[in-house]
């Protein structure tokens, strides 16, 4: 909301006004957001209002351009080129005259343009700095200046606005009056409520009026003013305050309306009484019901929307927009104003369900004070009165119960006690008070003193005792709040998961990875890219019902296509040795997707209620992917590097399972996106938790990424927290280090056969490790070697070569057994 | 010197005088001084220390004197043949550590060579800084608490407050799941694990949440629609806005330095009520130290208290939530977060594991 402080101190007894600025700071101290503070202009020199004498239209130019002849002062008439056209001859507007510096440093001179001279400029209200209207020049109200007369003063141009951002609970400070009033707290000065003015007794019903819904409309007032001048132009200083609050100026009746609303705080309506036909009903809309705004959009209306309607139907989207054919037009005389308090949550739901967010709206969705409605008719209906020679019909309607806000009651040390603060006697009492409420104070029958505050009208949103201590606090200064630090509690640390977690995190950016964070939001179309089948359970995904990037409108089921993509995005920008990984939650429906249950909020949820608000979820594994290409070790002076290849990908996952205390297996596996023949499937035990390997070469085609670019991804959740509690005993006495080459097929895994030596070669072998694999001539067709060193080692003694030796040989007699391997010749 | 002329001594050896055996240390040393290096050196060894050196040839010679010039002539030899093999070792020494000396010298290399054998790895810093929170808190005493992203409007609004059609539930510009009435949402902020954990635990319960939320913010220089937040959370009896203050100051030092400290503007929250927005005191803050916005803080609502099993009457409690992206922002000086969220690793590797 944006307020000129001329405006807003009009109501505050000030004995000597404020600076903007220390307005500004009283405001943010009492939490009323300021969002800016803008003083207008600077405007200086010659700027006067003048009087245009005569237009000549220049027809030469691809736009209209006048060159108007303009009384400046007496006996004085400047030449002035000028492209707007919302001006007659006979109109009062402002000029700039050479020498004026306007706001931005526009200096103004006298100077040849569209081939004649001009002597200054003819103003719009923007380029004077108030307000952002540039659709003509500012024509000011006939009769209220003579040529010459120092527009400045006239404009009021030395004025400060505040622009402000109350909280969505404080309705009542989206106006001047609620604003006053919080500046009078902040600065204990008086007040002079603008709210409070005499209700004249009404003579009968103004117009008859049905409320059919209750819960939709709680108050419905209705005034009259017939024989409005429909020529009568806004006063400037209306206009000005108009402009300055960021509104633009319509007609007398809806300027007056709108300032009144930002006066007060009630949104109006004025409607062209000879329009409505018979009487007004509030209800519901009716499905299949129109109506055309005032924005001329036709809207097909739900049957949540609250309408008024008259005998043709629809006219009013209530609290939200009016309707077209009661609009108040140029010809209107015969004005009927409304006001109302309309339900705040339909309001919010009609704005969110037509996208039409207005000035009422916003009020109305943030609760408008129920008292306020035959206060703001009453002004409006005595400005239409004083500006347009209009005639107030003694009559008033004023249907419906305005719901008041209830008595709240708390200890009256309860303030002290949330703050941590001992406040001076009387303080919450008087807090209180001045914030509006009526303040009572008892003692209870154990002895406390109760302090009982029944809130104004404009504060609904004091509910309970919290409400209030968060005003006495805040009236009184988060500042003098004391810093305690409260008692330390036993904390446990982090939990074993989260200590893996953070070693599977850094273990890969040791291992050269880097951390990127792309976003859940994935285009489903990457896994026609990655070949997944129709049916592949990758492609379950869960919708975004309104996604930033249309085509990016589901979320990941895999970490790969967002590090891929961000893989792509750093191949573009020149890197070529890419190691990335990320570690993220995935989203995975439910087999068997079960419906949120409807909870409450006013007691806890029972176990199964909490239980079924869970079981909705999709779950959400943690998952850790990464990819490579380019090197693994770079290329320099001391050789050639080495590209990165499948092995590096299943070594990475494994290494995230040794960080998390788990050895992963490894089987060989064929899942796409991965090469067929170079996928390794990762298990805990016989459980599958994940895969690595190389890309499989379409898809690294189809996604434009370098050849043999590798990949893995790793169920983090999936992996067990093992009690890991090594007891390693270490023998002081030499080992045996005997060499073994066996033959096998070459369809056997190097896993089962390094397993089955593993196995068999009984306790004396401390380490097993295979140190070469050859196929060839010497070793025959379909046939592998496999060289394994292995290090024997007794706790107890020395080992004799014999003694090693026998533990070998059981080992590859096992090995020949299960898996056919024969020891190389 | 020769002994005395003795009578009962008739035969003498010329081999065995006193100034041959001079002469054959003289030359002795002047052989070695002359070896260049350890082979010369090695190579005139023999002809001075070897079987058939002077010295070796005249000690032969001991056996034919009487008994009483033998032992005379035998002390002789010794000693010139002592010092030969001083005068060898003492020029081996010296030749040893001039040969060390080059050997060193020649196996110099550049230590200046690039050694970037491996590229670097990095976390993201909104990973470290996330981190970093944490063990503020846990040497606090706090623990540090987790829920999903995806979560249900029960836990992201309701339990915290929002009503239903509350302006305060659209400006929070929320992610919706398909479909329209599946009821779950992207969380908006870190806060439903304030509700998770106090339905999961009794209090006292002091936690603090890092984790990833979303908001329908079109990605710029200042805002991104996924960022991450850390929540906290303390319920226990007793507890007031003075300890939220002191515990925001402790967290501002612990990030920013000991001159850090906060400021509290009264806000709104539908979470919490008293609410508060958190100011940090920047001492490093671009253009000098000043206040910087930083999050948003109050006393837990008696309503959320309620919808979790928490009695008000007999609890009370604090929350707070910052943003991680803002916060590396000022605190590092970055002047675009679209670097954070674009994954080019040009950006990520300087900051390293730790950073």
């Amino acid at each position: 909301m944006r307020i000129p402080v001329s405006w807003l101190v009009e109501h505050l007894g000030f004995d000597e006004v404020p600076t903007p600025d220390e307005l500004a700071d009283a405001f943010t101290r009492i939490g009323i957001e300021v969002e800016e503070v803008s003083p207008l202009g600077p405007v200086t020199g010659p700027i006067v209002a003048g009087r245009v004498v005569a237009i000549e239209e220049l027809t030469e130019f691809k736009k209209p351009i006048r060159y108007c002849q303009v009384e400046v002062g007496p006996e004085q008439v400047n030449n002035i080129i000028c492209g707007a056209t919302n001006f007659v001859e006979g109109d009062s507007v402002v000029v700039a005259l050479p020498g004026a510096v306007l706001p931005g440093g526009f200096e103004i001179a006298e100077r040849k343009t569209y081939g004649r001279v001009s002597q200054g400029m003819i103003c719009a209200s923007d380029e004077l700095g108030i307000g952002d209207d540039h659709s003509g020049i500012l024509v000011l109200p006939t009769g209220t200046s003579q040529p010459g007369d120092d527009a400045l003063e006239l404009l009021g141009l030395t004025d400060t606005v505040i622009e402000l951002a109350p909280t969505p609970d404080r309705g009542y400070a989206f106006s001047v009056r609620g604003l006053a009033r919080e500046i009078a707290c902040a600065l204990d000065v008086p007040f002079g409520d603008p709210g409070v003015v005499e209700i004249p007794e009404a003579e009968g019903e103004v117009w008859p009026v049905h409320i059919e819904d209750r819960t939709g409309c709680s108050r419905f007032v209705a005034r009259r003013v017939t024989g409005v001048d429909p020529t009568a132009p806004t006063p400037w200083w209306m206009r000005r305050r108009l402009m300055l609050a960021g509104m633009r100026s319509i007609s007398l009746p809806v300027d007056i309306t709108n300032y009144v609303m930002l006066e007060l705080g009630q949104p109006l309506h004025a409607f062209d009484a000879a329009s409505i036909q018979g009487a007004l009903k509030v209800r519901r809309a009716v499905a299949g019901e129109k109506l055309t705004t005032l924005d001329d959009s036709v809207r097909a209306l739900d049957p949540d929307d609250i309408v008024i309607a008259d005998d043709s139907g629809v006219i009013s989207l209530a609290g939200v927009m009016g309707g077209a054919s009661t609009e108040v037009q140029d010809s209107s005389s015969d004005i009927l104003l409304e006001a109302a308090n309309w339900d705040p949550a339909s309001i919010a739901r009609t704005v969110r369900r037509h996208k039409l967010p207005s000035e009422a709206a916003k009020r109305f969705e943030r609760t408008v004070d129920p008292a306020l409605a035959p206060v703001a008719l009453e002004r409006a209906a005595k400005l239409l009165n004083h500006y347009a020679e209009g005639q107030i019909k003694p009559g008033r309607t004023d249907v419906g119960v305005p719901t008041l806000p209830e008595a709240v009651s708390m200890p009256i040390d309860l303030p002290d006690r949330v703050a941590g603060v001992r406040y001076a006697r009387g303080v919450t009492a008087r807090r209180l008070g001045q914030i509006g409420c009526q303040v009572s104070v008892t003692t209870s029958d154990d002895g406390q003193t109760i302090v009982t505050a029944v809130p104004p009208t404009w504060r609904a949103d004091l509910v309970q005792p919290a409400d209030l201590v968060e005003e006495v606090l805040r009236l009184e200064g988060y500042d003098t709040i004391p810093s305690t630090l409260p008692p330390a509690p036993a904390g446990r640390g982090l939990t074993e998961q989260q200590r893996r977690r953070r070693t599977v995190w850094r273990t890969l950016a040791e291992d050269g990875f880097v951390e990127v964070k792309p976003f859940p939001f994935i285009d489903p179309s990457v896994f026609d890219s990655f070949g997944l089948a129709a049916d592949d359970i990758r492609r379950n995904t869960v919708g975004v019902l309104n996604p930033l990037e249309a085509d990016k409108n589901v979320l990941a089921t895999t970490l790969l296509p967002g590090l891929l993509e961000t893989l792509q995005r750093n191949l573009a920008r020149g890197a070529k040795d890419v190691a990335l990984y990320n570690v993220a939650q995935v989203t995975l429906p439910r087999a068997q997707q079960v419906p949120v249950p409807s909870l409450g909020v006013d007691r806890r949820p029972t176990e199964a209620e909490v239980a079924s608000l869970l079981a909705a979820l999709p779950q959400q594994p943690l998952h850790v992917a990464g990819v490579l290409t380019g090197h693994r070790e770079l290329a320099g002076w001391w050789g050639k590097g080495r590209i990165a290849e499948w092995s590096d990908a299943v070594e990475a996952a494994r290494r995230v399972g040794q960080a998390y205390g788990v050895s992963l297996r490894v089987v060989a596996s064929d899942l796409l996106p991965w090469h067929p023949g170079r996928c390794a499937e990762l298990r805990v035990g016989d459980w599958p938790v994940g895969h690595a390997g190389e890309l499989h070469p379409k898809v690294v085609e189809a996604l434009g990424l370098p050849k043999r670019t590798v990949a893995f991804e790793l169920d983090l959740d999936a992996l067990p927290l093992d009690d890991h509690r090594p007891a390693p005993m270490v023998s002081a006495y030499p080992p045996v280090l005997l060499d073994v080459a066996l033959v096998v097929d070459a369809s056997v895994p190097v896993q089962s056969v390094s397993e089955v030596l593993g196995s068999s070669a009984g306790d004396l072998l401390e380490d097993i490790r295979l140190f070469d694999v050859y196929t060839g001539e010497q070793v025959g067709e379909g046939k592998k070697s496999l060289a394994y060193s292995l290090r024997f080692r007794a706790p107890d003694r020395t080992l004799t070569v014999e003694e090693a030796t026998s533990a070998r040989d059981a080992a590859v007699a096992a090995a020949g057994e299960r898996l056919g391997a024969a020891l190389r010749a | 010197m020769s002994g005395a002329n003795d009578p009962y001594d008739p035969k003498e050896v010329a081999a065995l005088s006193a100034e041959n055996l001079d002469a054959a240390v003289q030359k002795a040393r002047e052989a070695f001084a002359g070896a260049a290096d350890l082979e010369a050196l090695a190579s005139v060894k023999p002809g001075h220390l070897g079987d058939r050196s002077p010295v070796l040839l005249a000690r032969r010679e001991i056996g034919a004197l009487p008994p009483k010039a033998k032992a005379e002539a035998g002390k002789r030899v010794n000693e010139a043949q002592s010092a030969i093999k001083t005068a060898f070792d003492e020029r081996h020494a010296v030749l040893q550590v001039e040969r060390d000396e080059r050997v060193l010298r020649e196996e110099s290399v550049d230590v200046t060579l690039p050694w970037d054998r491996f590229p670097r790895g990095a976390r993201h810093p909104i990973t470290t800084l996330a981190e970093r929170i944490g063990d503020v808190f846990v040497a606090m005493g706090y623990e540090i608490a987790e829920g999903p992203e995806l979560e249900t409007e029960w836990f992201n609004f309701d339990a915290l407050n929002f009503g239903k059609d509350h302006p305060a539930r659209s400006m929070q510009d929320t992610f919706y799941i398909a479909p329209a009435d599946s009821a779950l949402v992207l969380r908006t902020h870190t806060s439903p694990v304030q509700a998770r954990t106090l339905l999961d635990r009794e209090p006292p319960v002091y936690i603090v949440c890092p984790g990833r939320t979303f908001r329908t913010d079109e990605l710029d220089a200042t805002h991104t629609p996924v960022f991450h937040q850390v929540e906290g959370l303390a319920v226990d009896k007793g507890l007031t806005m003075g300890h939220l203050k002191g515990t925001l100051d402790a967290f501002a030092r612990a990030m920013f330095g000991e001159d850090s400290k906060t400021r509290l503007r009264p806000s709104f929250f539908p979470f919490t009520e008293p609410s508060a927005e958190v100011d940090v005191w920047f001492p490093e803050k671009k253009g000098g130290a000043g206040w910087v916005e930083w999050g948003g803080c109050g006393m837990v609502n008696p309503n959320v208290l309620r919808a979790t099993g928490v009695d008000p009457d007999v609890y009370s409690g604090f929350a707070f939530g910052m943003g991680l992206e803002r916060t590396l922002q000022f605190r590092n000086g970055l002047p675009d977060m679209r670097d954070m969220v674009e994954g080019d690793i040009r950006f990520t590797q300087p900051f390293g594991t730790e950073a």
